[in-house]
């Protein structure tokens, strides 16, 4: 793929955006690419600025300095915000929002317009057949459940056929069960209907289920656009590090190109670390990089002790009283009592290094 | 950029729209708080010489009288009907509801007119007994107490009404925790439901209290000298604004202390709704005799307090009233025009402001609707005051200007019109509309109208397509309210009203006044079948929501 095409399939672009709210700037230069039938997530705890941002891109708010972009079209920038009706971006609220008045067909239908009415027909049965609620277009959104009605908001958004989803927090009023059969639910329907999406949230595996591509943001700013797997194995920042997934930081001090000297000896990196020789680091140890092994000439003791069903997970506290965690599959015949010393060792293959 | 500029240009219009009817609104109460700088007269020195202890005694009088009369009828009935099983429970509880259908004036005029030395009853007994005038002791109906009566038995349902509402709101779970922690029924009473519903209660004694500083016509017919009638004296009969106006400050005191109370207590106790219902095994169930006292404490202020008074107007009105058909209609006519003409103001307003403080509630759009909201505590005998004694100077201006230029006799062009009324009923009741208007409006939250706009629907269309349809009926029940509040209203109408321009309320009025009593019936039980309307809306709505937490 050359460049020239890849620059054809840009959908959204934003261009340095900050967004303020009175004179608290509450997202801060911001610049991501999403490319056409891609699904993007704003992954980040609550208040970072990820919803603002949302609502910046649907047209709800304005920007204070750079531009936000659809293919070619410019929505927004300093002198102009686009009214969200004119954008042909379609949203989905957190707190789903469908109108009370109307029947889930009316609801699916509101959006479409200047149709023939049996074309209007066609696709609203075609979306509530895609979402598996045919046999409930006639009824209000108070009869059917809190999952249903987010199909509905979702298929209400589809339904005139915008070139952009934008989904706010989609999964958080619902029980964790619903969810985690809705998440992949709408995965599905997203590519099948192939339109691009953004999310918001602020669960990791919500995230890691459903996007293509992952902007993971703190205080505003964006750390880190990659996918899944980068973001996990290559973190831009310590923020990004310890944010997903479990781990802990160890202090440390470069002793070679590959080392790092630490409290658990010398750990080795395959590649250059790129840390001068005696730089002060903090080393990311991951839950999966640690291991009981008797061999082992450290050891730590066991502080706490969760039972998680399939596993055990223990935090292990190391003599410079910093801490790992550790967990074992929960039929593991050695399970570890609070309070007892047991042999640790890491895996150094894959060390993420940062300053101290 | 021009864009910007549209969106913050249609948002000033909207608040400086919402201050401007702010300013307009609380126009009358500063001309009255003015007077003060008036400097003091004869007249009122006068009055305070005279009859001002009177006016300070009886007022306080009447407010305690009403204040425990309302209170004891209004709680135990809440309790009864939000705590308990009973039979007729159900009946009960909306018809407590209908004496606020009821003017006190039309409640007085038919007891008077019962209970008076040539009343049935009187009548009656001395027939039986053979005793003469002067013979046997009476109660004297047109006294204090006869007053404080009147007002307690169409006030109660305020108190009733919060009350009851506290109560279901809270007791279900909480009084649950006080039964396993070992208190009986009567302690969980005392020690948890009172107390928690303590707030709601005291707001609706507020609101019964500030009708019972309002009221004109029960106190005016019974003969009592209070603010309101001393007001009104002042102005007709001494002819002098000033001391009236002065009078009528005095009297905001009084009311500017309700408000203060009511708001204090509303603080604590925001929001409470009448939806919950406790499951039937958390009700208590009535013994044969506890029944019987349920029935009492439901059924005396429902049959005083409206059953009566109905039967006896209607009874009134198809045998022995005078009834002047033409003119009946042409007084029916005039109530309802002008009824309706200020129903449709008071909503237009509310939806204005309540739109103003959607769109962007800053601290003057806030103060704005504030101090709009504030009129429904103001006797319509302050806002009259208010509004004729400015528009007389204003006409006068405008009457001397026109003759001096034009050799013109132009008349009174503001006072004395329907203007000044429509005014005055503006500044009165836009408070009511705009608490049912605001209800609705806040129901729809902005992620709907965030939803329509971003499927491709402006604004206006925002409007018409969603909140219109799903604030209809809040509009109506406005617009009914202010409707039947005005058919009802007495003082200011009185004070207002062009010359010879007559309303069902002034009608009956007027004829109560010649000692007509029988006469003023069928103009009564009109007023009376008319606010029945808004009570049966009310009571609908309690039992709908119980229909739904039974599903």
């Amino acid at each position: 793929m050359n460049a020239a095409e890849q620059i054809s399939q840009t959908l959204l672009t934003l261009d340095n955006v900050s967004i303020a709210y009175g004179a608290k700037t509450i997202v801060k230069e911001v610049s991501i690419n999403l490319s056409k039938g891609e699904i993007g997530c704003l992954l980040g705890p609550s208040g970072c600025g990820k919803s603002t941002l949302l609502r910046a891109i649907a047209g709800f708010e304005p920007v204070i300095t750079g531009s936000i972009q659809l293919t070619e079209q410019t929505l927004s920038d300093t002198k102009k915000t686009t009214a969200p009706e004119l954008r042909n971006i379609g949203m989905v609220f957190q707190d789903i929002s469908l109108f009370p008045h109307l029947s889930i067909e009316q609801n699916v239908a509101f959006g479409i317009k200047n149709q023939p009415k049996q074309q209007i027909a066609a696709r609203v049965k075609q979306l509530l057949a895609l979402i598996e609620l045919s046999e409930y277009a006639k009824h209000y959104p108070h009869q059917i459940s809190g999952g249903q009605q987010q199909r509905v908001a979702l298929a209400r958004a589809l339904a005139p056929k915008p070139e952009l989803i934008l989904l706010d927090e989609p999964f958080s009023g619902l029980d964790a069960k619903l969810r985690e059969s809705l998440v992949p639910q709408v995965k599905a329907i997203l590519k099948k209907e192939q339109v691009s999406a953004l999310m918001v949230s602020h669960d990791q595996a919500e995230a890691f289920a459903v996007a293509d591509k992952i902007a993971i943001m703190n205080n505003g700013k964006i750390h880190q656009w990659d996918n899944a797997y980068n973001s996990y194995h290559f973190p831009a920042s310590q923020f990004v590090a310890s944010f997903i997934g479990d781990s802990k930081f160890l202090a440390g001090t470069a002793s070679c190109e590959y080392c790092v000297e630490t409290e658990l000896g010398k750990l080795a990196k395959k590649t250059p670390h790129g840390f001068k020789k005696g730089s002060k680091v903090q080393v990311l140890i991951r839950v999966e990089d640690v291991s009981c092994n008797a061999d082992s000439m450290y050891s730590g003791i066991v502080i706490k002790k969760d039972f998680h069903g399939s596993y055990y997970k223990y935090e292990i506290q190391l003599k410079d009283n910093s801490t790992l965690y550790y967990s074992t599959n929960a039929k593991a015949l050695t399970q570890h009592a609070l309070g007892a010393n047991i042999p640790v060792q890491v895996d150094s293959e894959n060390l993420v290094i940062f300053n101290r | 950029m021009i864009e910007i500029l549209k969106k913050h240009s249609k948002i000033n219009w909207l608040s400086a729209l919402a201050l401007l009817t702010a300013i307009a609104l609380s126009f009358p109460i500063l001309v009255v708080i003015s007077s003060l700088f008036g400097g003091f007269g004869v007249t009122l020195s006068h009055l305070v010489d005279t009859v001002l202890s009177d006016y300070i005694s009886n007022s306080v009088l009447l407010l305690l009288g009403v204040s425990i009369g309302v209170l004891a009828i209004g709680v135990p009935a809440a309790w009864f009907t939000s705590v308990c099983d009973f039979k007729g429970k159900s009946i009960f509880t909306w018809a407590l509801l209908l004496p606020l259908a009821v003017p006190a004036y039309i409640v007085a005029y038919t007891y008077t007119g019962l209970f008076d030395f040539a009343g049935p009853v009187q009548s009656t007994l001395r027939d039986y007994t053979g005793l003469n005038y002067g013979e046997y002791w009476f109660f004297e109906i047109r006294s204090l107490g006869g007053a404080i009566t009147m007002l307690t038995l169409v006030l109660y349902p305020y108190v009733y009404l919060l009350a009851r509402a506290a109560f279901l709101e809270h007791s279900s779970n909480s009084l649950e925790v006080c039964r396993t922690l070992g208190y009986s029924h009567k302690r969980a009473f005392f020690h948890l439901s009172l107390p928690m519903a303590r707030p709601a209660i005291i707001a609706g004694l507020t609101l019964a209290l500030m009708e019972t500083l309002a009221d004109f016509g029960t106190v005016q017919y019974f003969g009592i000298s209070t603010f309101t009638t001393g007001i009104y004296r002042t102005f007709y009969g001494l002819g002098d604004p000033t001391a009236a106006s002065q009078l009528a400050t005095m009297l905001l005191t009084f009311v500017a202390f309700l408000i203060i109370l009511e708001r204090y207590s509303r603080r604590q106790h925001r929001y409470h709704s009448s939806a919950e219902q406790r499951p039937a095994s958390a009700l208590i169930k009535l013994s044969f005799k506890h029944s019987c006292i349920a029935w009492a404490v439901c059924l005396i202020p429902i049959s005083f307090g409206f059953l009566i008074p109905a039967s006896v107007l209607t009874y009134w009105s198809v045998t022995q009233a005078v009834f002047e058909a033409d003119k009946f209609l042409s007084l029916a006519w005039n109530s309802l025009y002008l009824a309706m003409s200020a129903a449709i103001i008071a909503v237009v307003l509310s939806v204005l402001l309540a739109y103003a403080k959607r769109i962007k509630n800053t601290a003057t759009v806030q103060g704005a609707t504030t101090v709009a909201s504030l009129g429904y505590a103001l006797p319509g005998t302050i806002i009259a005051i208010g509004i004729i004694i400015p528009l007389a100077w204003l006409d006068h201006q405008i009457i001397d200007a026109a003759e001096h230029f034009f050799g013109l006799d132009l008349g009174l062009i503001l006072s004395g019109t329907l203007f000044a009324l429509l005014f005055a009923y503006t500044v009165r009741f836009l408070a009511v509309s705009m608490g049912a208007v605001q209800t609705g409006l806040d129901k729809i939250k902005p992620n709907i109208d965030n939803s329509a706009r971003s499927l491709g629907h402006n604004n206006l269309q925002v409007i018409s397509k969603i909140h219109f349809p799903l604030m209809r009926s809040s509009l109506l029940t406005a617009l009914l309210i202010v409707f039947v509040d005005v058919l009802k209203e007495l003082p200011a109408t009185l004070i207002l009203r062009p010359f010879n321009f007559n309303t069902l309320a002034v009608h009956a009025y007027e004829l109560a006044s010649d000692e007509r009593l029988i006469d003023a019936a069928p103009a009564s039980i009109m007023i009376v079948i008319v606010g029945l309307l808004p009570v049966i809306i009310l009571s609908r709505s309690i039992s709908n929501s119980r229909a739904k937490h039974a599903q």
